[in-house]
């Protein structure tokens, strides 16, 4: 099989992007996919702690790319699952530390032994998520049913698309079904309606996100929570395999069906 | 926004709001409208009319809005007194 390698990423910042890379490489992983996670985000390290291997860092992504040691060095085994690793990255440094060209040879140098490369990028959309960008054959954009966090969705997609990433797909994160279905919180189909890309997935708010990242084990690593088996189904269409959206989509549904009703009539 | 989905906005839920409000500023973001170039179109929409009639420039309201799935670009312009015109006889 041909190795992939996926940016994860949002412009906004504190959507999920590191939530989404853990569990989407512990889900993969479980598929039996060989998988690796990147930590992209140089100088505000995350994804160790998310992952919960923040006690096992001896060299960093930045280390093999300094040459002080090999990049096979800076690869943490996860002992959970097999065919699981991550690469961290460096807490000290800045985001210069790492160049375009570099993130290039790394993903490309991991292909040969992975199957997944999932690069968690950072916030924003200046040299640190166009390094994180750089390596990638295709994307995943993070958001919240939130003006600021859809706006930014957008720049992203855009500045994406001239990159030449493809695909380019979507996750709504963090819905309350309850909120849609009242009208106060913009539905599924409402962001894709403006965003006008694919969606891949859609998670529900689930307080086990938070008991996750409490523990640092990725809740596809064993929990069956809502938002567990929206990553589960997320990793599984990344795979390829035809999976239907999750029952979300009937409150949604509800919300659009209603609106839907008021724009017949005029209102 | 009609008078009316403005009477019905309350039963929406902000849902429908924040839809609104993204459409608005993605208008604006993809077409790079910036407000420096509204401001400029307002002072020189406010110029040609001035030829016309007298108006209130205080109170001018220029927006991009949206009805439907179309955009428009929607001006008040109070209006104080309409000139009188030369006639010729």
């Amino acid at each position: 099989m041909e190795s992939r390698v996926i940016v994860v990423t949002s412009g906004k910042g504190g959507v999920g992007k590191t939530t989404t890379t853990a569990n989407l490489a512990a889900a993969l992983a479980r598929m039996g996919k060989k998988v690796v996670a990147i930590d992209g985000d140089v100088g505000l390290r995350n994804l160790d702690v998310i992952m919960g291997l923040e006690n096992r860092i001896v060299y960093t992504l930045i280390d093999a790319i300094d040459g002080a040691c090999r990049l096979k060095q800076a690869l943490i085994k996860d002992k959970r699952i097999e065919n699981l690793s991550m690469i961290p990255t460096a807490q000290s440094k800045t985001k210069d530390a790492v160049t375009a060209d570099q993130m290039i040879k790394v993903c490309d140098e991991l292909r040969a032994d992975f199957d997944y490369i999932l690069v968690d990028s950072p916030a924003g959309i200046e040299a640190g998520f166009k390094n994180a960008a750089a390596g990638a054959d295709e994307a995943l954009v993070v958001t919240t049913p939130e003006v600021s966090a859809v706006r930014d969705a957008d720049r992203i997609i855009g500045l994406l698309e001239s990159m030449e990433k493809s695909p380019i797909r979507l996750i709504v994160n963090r819905i309350k079904p309850h909120m849609v279905k009242k009208g106060d919180m913009l539905g599924v189909s409402d962001v894709l309606d403006i965003l006008a890309i694919d969606l891949i997935g859609m998670v529900p708010d689930d307080e086990s996100v938070v008991r996750s990242a409490n523990t640092g084990e990725p809740l596809t690593m064993s929990s069956d929570s809502p938002a567990a088996r929206a990553f589960k189904n997320i990793a599984s269409r990344l795979v390829g395999n035809d999976v239907p959206f999750m029952s979300l989509e009937s409150a949604d549904a509800s919300g659009g069906l209603l609106g839907k009703l008021k724009r017949a009539l005029g209102l | 926004m009609s008078l009316f989905s403005r009477f019905f906005g309350k039963e929406e839920g902000s849902g429908k709001t924040a839809k609104d409000r993204i459409i608005m500023v993605l208008m604006q973001d993809r077409a790079d409208i910036s407000p420096e170039l509204m401001e400029n179109m307002k002072r020189d929409i406010i110029a040609v009319i001035k030829n016309y009639v007298d108006i209130d420039e205080e109170r001018i309201e220029l927006d991009l809005e949206k009805e439907n799935t179309s955009v428009a670009l929607v001006a008040n312009i109070p209006v104080l007194t309409v000139r009188r015109r030369k006639r010729r006889v």
